[in-house]
């Protein structure tokens, strides 16, 4: 890693655009960072003391607990004497201070750096037993490491500049932390496409790269890189001829943006005159707004888990009802469809996660949480119907896996209708009560839950992931992830149908509803609302102005004879290549 | 020359139950530490430094494990006496 020379990294583009800034290494551990600076020759002396006094200290606090240690639980006094032997060991100790003398860097670094060298060491090894040696390690370095930090500590609340995010991963408990007016950028080893930080990066407009394995190892703390969101690639020190390069190419991804989001304000009507509901898919009251610039016709998809996870404690009534207001009041008259808290899965809140679960995607979340905890789940409830009062409002059940959830939720509702007549405050029940699609059980038990649902939602996310089997944030299998597989293609058919006889409207807000690809094969399906990211607006009106409603009907007949994803693609290729081809498709 | 320096080594056998763990480590260490100069712990033919507790760990011995204690100073010739009878007294565990 020469000093003039750039370092070109591949990812996946997670969400588009090209940004040029400063790197921030936020921890895999959590938030905390560890600083890395360079230290002069004259200040290496003190640096070396600083760690020295760091231990000294650690020691210390050692012998304080083993003294208070009672005698019957000498074998824990006895672990933390090995610990006060590792302090100073010549792998731990000596290693450290000849870092900082060699490599000129302060403790804190020096001190990762080897800790991070032998933690390998220890995870080569076969025997579990010894793995497990290497916790002492840690254990003993973390001491360190908190002296060290002592109150200088950095968390990714405070970061006071804009910056580029890098991580191994980010929970959304993690992104919700973040203010997101100081990220130019963020980079992470995980996550594809489809994974929570994705959502908000695009959604934000904030350019994103994922599955950049070395990121953290590679990208050093404020220096100066590229990212570019759209082919996923990432420049570290980037050359003045890079760098001119990129600017440009900037600007022209800007130029490119506002091409597409001209056509906008038109209504998305087809060459033949039939006209679909465009709309948008929200999680911050804050996006509302990139959904009106784009002339969105309602939010098929308002998120609320957001006010959960951000909160340390469970938010109050009024709280929630005061940001679905905002929301409402906003979008009026046009619809908002407001899903319940839809908590754990990839969302797993820090504070009120109780025990972990092995397989949260399966476990207890969705209606199925909220069906647990009714007194958060009235809360709720009554702060949507509060809000109803305001415009148009909907509710939707996430998760939904059998008819009785529907009938439990739905009775709830009602119970949350009477307390707020009771406690004369103002609300509107006469909302129109609907489902996700998201469980493989309810598509097959469509017909059955078409009787108590005003309007199904299709979540294609959870949909696809759950009837393929596949993790869409595990990129091993990540490629298996077929919004075109035939099965994925007969339960929309089904949905249609099933809609059509029993006079329930069918909608659709997961990720394959903002794709200009699938939109003649929504459009042939009869979905009457596509809920997307508020920037895919203005392409998929764009794709629907394209088209011909009869021909995607009569097409739609042709893709359920296709037996493979590749067999749907290739005659989406060979019907609308032509217009899939336009530039400003292809954001 | 090399029978002198092969003295000075003594071949022992984890004989306690947890094998070479954290804190039997940190025993050799202590008493390692006391050298002179250098002393070795190795098995089948790696050797890592007895002055080290992470280091010994890395060795991975269990019970029943056989290792070479070698010091490279006559001098630290009661550093390996003492080693080598801690060791075969399975630490006093």
């Amino acid at each position: 890693m020469s000093d003039t020379g750039e370092i070109l990294l591949k990812g996946i583009g997670g969400s588009p655009g090209i940004c040029i800034g400063k790197a921030y290494l936020v921890d895999k551990e959590g938030v905390d960072v560890v600083k890395k600076y360079a230290v002069s020759k004259a200040d290496l002396k003190e640096e070396k003391n600083r760690f020295k006094s760091a231990v000294n200290k650690a020691k210390e606090e050692l012998h304080s607990i083993i003294e208070e240690t009672p005698e019957d639980f000498r074998e824990h006094a006895n672990i933390l004497e090995t610990h006060v032997v590792l302090l100073k060991d010549k792998m731990l100790y000596g290693r450290t201070i000849e870092k900082i003398e060699k490599e000129g860097i302060n403790a804190e670094w020096a001190l990762k750096k080897v800790v991070t060298s032998i933690k390998a060491r220890f995870r080569s090894m076969s025997d579990d037993y010894f793995r497990e040696r290497a916790e002492d390690i840690v254990h003993v370095s973390d001491r360190i490491m908190r002296n060290l930090v002592g109150a200088e500590q950095e968390s990714i609340k405070d970061i006071d500049r804009r910056v580029i995010l890098i991580a191994e991963d980010l929970s959304p408990a993690d992104t919700c932390q973040i203010q997101l007016e100081k990220v130019m950028g963020v980079v992470t080893a995980y996550g594809g496409m489809t994974s929570h930080t994705g959502i908000i990066a695009r959604t934000l407009e904030i350019p994103a790269v994922f599955g950049v394995d070395n990121a953290t190892s590679i990208i050093q703390n404020d220096e100066l890189m590229i990212v570019d969101g759209t082919t996923g690639e990432l420049i570290i020190h980037p050359t003045e001829v890079t760098l001119v390069k990129y600017v440009k190419r900037r600007v022209e991804h800007e130029l490119h943006r506002a091409a597409i989001a001209r056509g906008s304000h038109l209504p998305a009507q087809t060459a033949d005159g039939f006209t679909i509901q465009i709309m948008g898919n929200i999680e911050l009251p804050e996006e509302v707004v990139s959904v009106r610039n784009y002339c969105g016709d309602g939010i098929g998809l308002y998120r609320t888990e957001f006010q959960y996870l951000s909160h340390p404690d469970f938010p109050s009534e009024n709280e929630l009802f005061d940001k679905y207001k905002d929301v409402v009041e906003v979008m009026a008259p046009k619809p908002v469809t407001i899903r319940t808290l839809d908590i754990n899965g990839d969302k797993t809140p820090v504070r009120h996660a109780g025990t972990a679960e092995q397989n949260p995607a399966m476990g207890l979340r969705g209606i199925r949480y909220c069906l647990k905890k009714p007194d958060v789940f009235m809360t709720q409830l009554r702060a949507i119907l509060r809000a109803a009062a305001f415009g148009n409002v909907r509710v939707m059940f996430p998760m939904i896996s059998s008819y009785d959830e529907i009938c439990e939720a739905k009775k709830m509702l009602d119970q949350a209708a009477e307390s707020l007549e009771k406690d004369g405050l103002s609300f509107n029940r006469n909302i129109e009560v609907g489902i996700m699609i998201e469980v493989p059980s309810a598509v097959i038990m469509a017909d059955v839950m078409a009787e108590e649902a005003d309007f199904f939602s299709i979540g294609t996310n959870d949909l696809i992931q759950y009837s393929l089997a596949i993790d869409r944030g595990n990129k091993h299998v990540a490629h298996l992830y077929q919004p075109f597989h035939p099965a994925v293609m007969r339960m929309l058919k089904r949905i249609s149908d099933v809609g059509k006889e029993k006079g329930v409207k069918v909608f659709m807000c997961g990720e394959m509803a903002g794709d200009p690809i699938q939109v003649p094969i929504l459009l042939g399906f009869e979905i009457e609302e596509l809920s997307m990211n508020p920037l895919s607006i203005p392409s998929v009106k764009r794709m629907v102005r394209a088209i011909r409603f009869e021909d995607a009907r009569s097409f739609t007949k042709d893709v359920l004879r296709q037996t493979t994803a590749e067999g749907v693609m290739n005659l989406l290729r060979d019907a609308y290549g032509d217009i899939l081809s336009d530039k400003v498709l292809n954001a | 020359m090399k029978h002198l320096v092969e003295k000075f080594s003594k071949h022992v056998v984890i004989v306690n139950e947890l094998g070479l763990h954290a804190r039997s480590a940190a025993r050799i260490a202590e008493i390692a530490c006391g050298a002179q100069s250098d002393v070795w712990v190795i098995k089948d033919g790696e050797k890592v430094d007895a002055k080290s507790i992470i280091d010994m760990l890395t060795l991975a011995c269990g019970k029943g494990t056989e290792i070479e204690i070698k010091i490279d100073k006559p001098s630290d010739i009661d550093i390996l006496n003492r080693i080598a009878d801690l060791i075969e007294d399975g630490f006093g565990e």
